[in-house]
């Protein structure tokens, strides 16, 4: 949804968590705390988890740049063919197809992605990794910790943790594909019947 | 456009443009698995798939079984030769038999037009056209279709000569549906005899085939298919390369970057020349890798999905 910063269909803004300002402030701490774990940026190899993991993880090898002077490569992973849920979610979602550029065998591979919540979609995202080669290390950088972890997964690097309810959905808005930046709470709209096209929480 | 609005893949012919986009762009981003390390995916795990095949096939039966396999569906393949048909067991107590072991999908192949179909009103498993009769050959016009997406980046106003035993032929029926549906200028070419009657409401009929192939962007051969040939359709094989053949000299008279497709299995010196089947614009074995792909989508799209009620 381009250029869209609405709320997802059954929801309606609660509140902004990140405006523009402080998102890239989150980022830049983040670039430096990867930098100070792994001086060499081209042992490390940064994937982004689609959709909006990718742009971040460019974001990130972006700003990894500015640090240390060389940056990280960047590759994108989509775990569409990996999910635990796949007959349970309806329509097969579109995908966005995988690209890992180089080699991942005894590297480090920082997953990134937006938000952190079951923590399936990482559980996922390890399953696919794996079977492209043997990382000397996976850690995980998410913009948003928002908690209700239904697997024993942590994230190594985080912009942000929040306590939500299961009621309702963090947003991280990006100006690659939503014209701005800027992370949101959403709420439910308790009144309505749950819409058909209700998104799924991540 | 989300999720494959249908249970069965029959035929091109029920399909919208849109849907037959969903299927080419699935099988382009699935491709990519086949490339891996490892090149199997966990997406079909737990589902089960029947290839119940009653014609010969080499490519098509090991096509589906290489996409069951990347999925991690479990599959088996039913070859008539050897099993109950023989013994004279109809179509549909054989299928009766099969989905009381409870499969989600069952592939298809079998002389009879409509068998598919047949299938799907009596059978609950999701049911795929791997070739009907001289009906139709969906997979296959899909997999051209992806080849010529990627030679020439589009299929809309593409100029496609079908050349061949067009009678006999399903690919050719389900090439003609896919291409006039997406927008490519299509010829057809044949001797009379091997001209289906009504044809030419679809397509315009040349029995000429320097007229069809000229400047052509791509040209589709057919297998003479001689298994299906009782009567004389043309006096001999070599005559019919001498008037309908594909030569190298009659490949110049199509555009430069000409693709020549041929679905297999090939009969050289018949209806093709062995120096264009092996030139440098045959596409012919990328059609095989295609194959694959868009074998992929098919059982992605057909079974990955749920019932369409999103459980959150």
């Amino acid at each position: 949804m381009k250029g869209s910063t609405s709320a997802p269909a059954g929801y309606r803004e609660r509140h902004e968590l990140m405006d523009a300002a402080r998102l890239s402030r989150a980022l830049s701490r983040m670039a430096h705390e990867i930098t100070e774990r792994h001086p060499d940026p081209t042992a490390t190899v940064l994937v982004g988890v689609e959709t909006r993991g990718v742009p971040l993880a460019r974001r990130l090898a972006r700003l990894v740049k500015e640090a240390s002077g060389s940056a990280p490569r960047v590759g994108s992973l989509d775990i569409t063919l990996y999910r635990d849920d796949l007959t349970a979610i309806g329509p097969n979602p579109v995908m966005k197809g995988t690209d890992i550029p180089l080699s991942i065998d005894g590297r480090v591979v920082v997953l990134v992605d937006d938000v952190l919540y079951t923590g399936r979609t990482i559980r996922a995202a390890l399953g696919e990794l794996l079977d492209f080669g043997r990382p000397s290390r996976i850690e995980l950088a998410v913009v948003v910790d928002r908690g209700h972890r239904e697997l024993p997964i942590h994230a190594d690097y985080v912009g942000k943790s929040v306590t939500t309810t299961r009621d309702e959905t963090v947003q991280v808005l990006l100006k690659e594909q939503d014209g701005e930046d800027r992370v949101v709470v959403y709420e439910k709209v308790r009144a309505k019947a749950p819409s058909a096209s209700a998104k799924r929480p991540r | 456009m989300s999720g494959f609005p249908h249970r069965h893949l029959l035929g091109i012919e029920p399909l919208e443009p849109a849907e037959i986009q969903l299927i080419l762009d699935t099988a382009e981003t699935l491709r990519e698995v086949l490339d891996r390390p490892i090149k199997k995916v966990p997406t079909l795990r737990g589902k089960t798939v029947i290839n119940l095949f009653y014609e010969n096939s080499t490519r098509t039966r090991s096509s589906f079984e290489v996409a069951e396999r990347v999925l991690s569906a479990d599959s088996l393949s039913i070859a008539t030769a050897t099993s109950s048909a023989q013994k004279g067991e109809t179509l549909l107590d054989t299928a009766k038999n099969l989905e009381a072991m409870n499969p989600d999908m069952i592939i298809l192949r079998h002389a009879a037009s409509g068998a598919p179909h047949f299938l799907a009103r009596h059978c609950r498993p999701s049911i795929v056209n791997a070739g009907d009769g001289a009906h139709e050959h969906p997979t296959q016009a899909l997999l051209d279709a992806l080849t010529l997406r990627q030679k020439k980046g589009r299929i809309k106003g593409l100029r496609v000569a079908i050349v061949g035993d067009i009678l006999h032929s399903r690919v050719a029926r389900s090439n003609l549906w896919l291409l006039t549906k997406m927008g490519a200028d299509v010829v057809l070419c044949a001797p009379p005899t091997l001209i289906p009657p009504g044809i030419e409401a679809m397509a315009p009929v040349t029995y000429s085939i320097d007229e069809a192939v000229e400047g052509a962007d791509a040209i589709m051969m057919l297998r003479i298919q001689r298994e299906r040939m009782a009567g004389g359709f043309f006096p001999s094989t070599r005559e019919f390369h001498i008037r309908f053949g594909l030569t190298e000299a009659r490949v110049k008279r199509a555009k430069k970057d000409v693709v020549i497709l041929h679905p297999g299995p090939m009969n050289r010196g018949v209806e093709i020349a062995s120096e264009v089947a092996d030139g440098p614009y045959s596409v012919i074995l990328d059609q095989v890798t295609n194959g694959v792909a868009v074998r992929m989508a098919v059982l992605y799209l057909l079974l990955g999905g749920g019932s369409g009620e999103a459980a959150a």
